[in-house]
């Protein structure tokens, strides 16, 4: 299939104003600036009503985009300027002043453009479309401009890449350095508009924020290093403007800035998802890990203990069955749990299983004395540190120790070394 | 060179948030050597720190490093700020952090070059954090992040380094190397001023003391100055009394 220059600008204009928008707004997550993106989208609506009123008294072509997109900027500027002024009074906090600004500057623009609508011409046909972007409506040279914008602003973030990650890091210890840090904000908010509203036409002002925070945050859970942060947010914005743009190309009914928005969206998704570091999933699969050893250790410990209880010596402790009733009591589980355990442990051949009873197996007698042992020196350890009573430092014990740092373990367990005696009676009354 | 300006001069200086000065009429000259910061909680003392380095605004006062404008020595006055002042979730490793130190030393656009990035190096070697550079410092425990911020003011490689709290809620480990760095930047001649809240260990790591609650009660050597008088006229009524029985048992054991 070959696609129409026309069409084929436009796809290019949208992926580049995708990179350009995961670029700046990785800085603008980072720096805390994601709501002030927000608030400059909708703050530009009255500035192209006004502009378009301005074109349209001078009888210049309605269609023109570079006066409307100036006047965007214009509002969208005054906007922020109007966020910093009223939080910097002290009255309200810079959350409400976004909220005040952004709603009042967006009905302000809403009110202007019914009334335009009311009047004779042609100027205003166009204009609703700045609300959610209509990439299919855009020429080429429309589209062109979009793309230099956009291009210009990757261009400044690359070249000011340490003095923005400076001031994003830590903007006080940046300052007695020597940046100068406003300067470097007040670019960051110069790039925030460009890009706010080299992305009207073809994503709408409303959703112009999605493009600038949506790549970044999928970014950032897929990366530790801002260099490939940077990278991976432009691709996401590449990829989410293109889709975009060629769904709007195909049904020009659907409105560009909502597909590009949901491509994004369905991306930051999958990553949140599926990330192997930050991905709940992963996360996830991280705590049950963690949870299960925990148990296993416990487990291994309440049979062991309870063989102890039984009279067995230290030595021996390992060979005789314990009831898994017993083990269930002394954790306080419940049976049902305490035999999923077991059979679980019966799978991994820690535990050998049969009627009601569990025997340790050579390798279970060992981790369970690797885990009696740990126990009870933490135990020793914070009743000498000064733990009010036993039945605590035995509560206590059980948080830590498996979650002692390895050099630590190292040090309160030095390996071989005897048994301690637990300084609590084993059995059913212990908690 | 006998009257050498000294590393930290403030004159008359007053900083105030909003109706309540935090910091009122301070003179003070920083002696050379290791100088602690001491007073009470909500003395103005991280704010006198801040106020010096132009990060809160001062009401009136002058502030000279080395007898210069701080604009005029950047270069040799190091800092390193609170902990907590920063998100420690930011996508960085520990050398990446550390590299900041060195920005003014290079041109704005490219990679760091490699000269930076070995002292950078260096810096973590010093404070023991060699094996963790390529850690993203989110995954680094408190004091780890405490010396990642040590290690950073190192590798600015300045005269004079102001510290805001260094020891706050470390581990053993963190505190001796900090100690340890303490000790070797006064041995190379360098000068730090650190904001400091433990009363017992003063005698033992500062040379110096400036005894502050909102105006300066006491400053010179920690022999002279730190005395039990000076410090309960500082804290007032309001040094509890394990701080009180810690000192005494300090000054026992130092004099």
């Amino acid at each position: 299939m070959l696609i129409p220059y026309n069409t084929l600008v436009v796809l290019l204009g949208c992926a580049l104003l995708g990179v350009a928008a995961g670029t700046v707004g990785t800085f603008a997550l980072l720096r805390g600036r994601a709501l002030v993106a927000d608030a400059i989208g909708h703050a530009a609506l009255p500035g192209v009503a006004l502009a378009a009123l301005v074109v349209g008294a001078v009888g210049a072509d309605p269609r023109s985009l570079p006066p409307l997109l100036a006047g965007a900027a214009l509002a969208g500027l005054l906007g922020v300027l109007a966020v910093q002024a009223l939080s910097r009074t002290g009255r309200i906090r810079e959350d409400a002043a976004i909220a005040v600004v952004l709603s009042a500057f967006y009905a302000a623009g809403v009110a202007l453009l019914s009334w335009l609508q009311t009047r004779p011409g042609a100027a205003q046909a166009g204009l609703s479309k700045f609300i959610l972007g209509q990439a299919a409506a855009m020429r080429a040279e429309d589209a062109i401009i979009a793309a230099a914008v956009a291009g210009a602003c990757l261009l400044v973030v690359l070249l000011a890449f340490q003095a923005l990650r400076a001031a994003s890091f830590d903007p006080d210890f940046a300052r007695v350095q020597g940046l100068a840090v406003g300067r470097v904000d007040l670019l960051l908010l110069g790039l925030l508009v460009v890009v706010c509203v080299a992305g009207l036409q073809a994503v709408g002002l409303i959703l112009v924020v999605a493009l600038l925070v949506l790549p970044a945050a999928t970014a950032r859970l897929l990366t530790h290093r801002l260099p490939r942060m940077l990278a991976i947010a432009a691709a996401v914005g590449a990829v989410a403007g293109a889709g975009g743009a060629m769904a709007s190309a195909w049904r020009p009914e659907v409105p560009t800035g909502a597909a590009v928005v949901l491509a994004a969206a369905a991306m930051f998704s999958l990553a949140l998802l599926f990330s192997p570091g930050r991905g709940l999933l992963a996360r996830g699969a991280i705590r049950l890990r963690r949870r299960l050893s925990a148990d296993t250790d416990h487990f291994l410990r309440a049979a062991w203990e309870a063989q102890e209880a039984a009279g067995a010596g230290p030595g021996t402790a390992g060979d005789r069955w314990a009831s898994i009733e017993s083990v269930a009591a002394t954790r306080g589980w419940t049976p049902g749990r305490a035999r999923r355990l077991a059979r679980w442990l019966a799978l991994r051949g820690l535990v050998a299983c049969a009627q009601g009873h569990v025997h340790l197996t050579p390798l279970g007698a060992t981790a369970a004395r690797r885990a009696v042992r740990a126990h009870r020196v933490v135990e020793h350890h914070l009743l000498a540190a000064g733990a009010a009573d036993i039945a605590s430092a035995d509560r206590l014990a059980d948080l830590v120790e498996h979650g002692l740092p390895a050099e630590m373990a190292a040090r309160l367990l030095p390996e071989p070394s005897a048994l301690p005696d637990s300084p609590h009676a084993l059995g059913k009354g212990t908690p | 060179m006998s009257a050498a300006p000294p590393p930290l001069s403030v004159r008359q200086l007053t900083v105030a948030y909003g109706e309540r000065p935090a910091v009122w009429d301070v003179s003070w000259d920083a002696p050379p050597g290791l100088t602690a910061i001491v007073g009470p909680n909500g003395a103005g003392k991280s704010t006198l720190l801040k106020a010096t380095l132009g990060l809160v605004p001062a009401l009136s006062g002058e502030v000279r490093f080395f007898g210069r404008p701080l604009a005029e020595v950047r270069d040799r006055v190091g800092y390193l700020p609170q902990r907590a002042s920063v998100d420690w979730d930011f996508p960085a490793t520990a050398l990446d952090v550390v590299a900041m130190a060195r920005y003014p030393r290079m041109r704005w656009w490219g990679p760091i070059p490699r000269r930076h990035r070995e002292a950078a190096r260096d810096a973590l070697a010093q404070v023991g954090l060699a094996d963790l550079a390529g850690r993203q410092i989110g995954m680094l425990s408190g004091g780890q992040q405490q010396r990642v911020f040590l290690a950073r003011a190192l590798a600015q490689d300045a005269d004079l380094v102001l510290m805001d709290e260094p020891f706050a809620a470390v581990d053993a480990a963190t505190e001796e190397a900090i100690v340890q760095v303490l000790r070797d930047l006064a041995a190379s001649g360098r000068h730090v001023v650190a904001v400091h809240h433990d009363l017992g260990t003063v005698p033992a790591y500062f040379g110096s003391v400036l005894l502050l609650n909102t105006r300066v009660f006491a400053a010179g050597p920690v022999a002279r100055a730190f005395s039990a008088a000076a410090i309960a006229q500082t804290y007032g009524a309001r040094l509890p009394v394990l701080e009180q029985a810690l000192l005494s048992g300090a000054e026992g054991g130092g004099g």
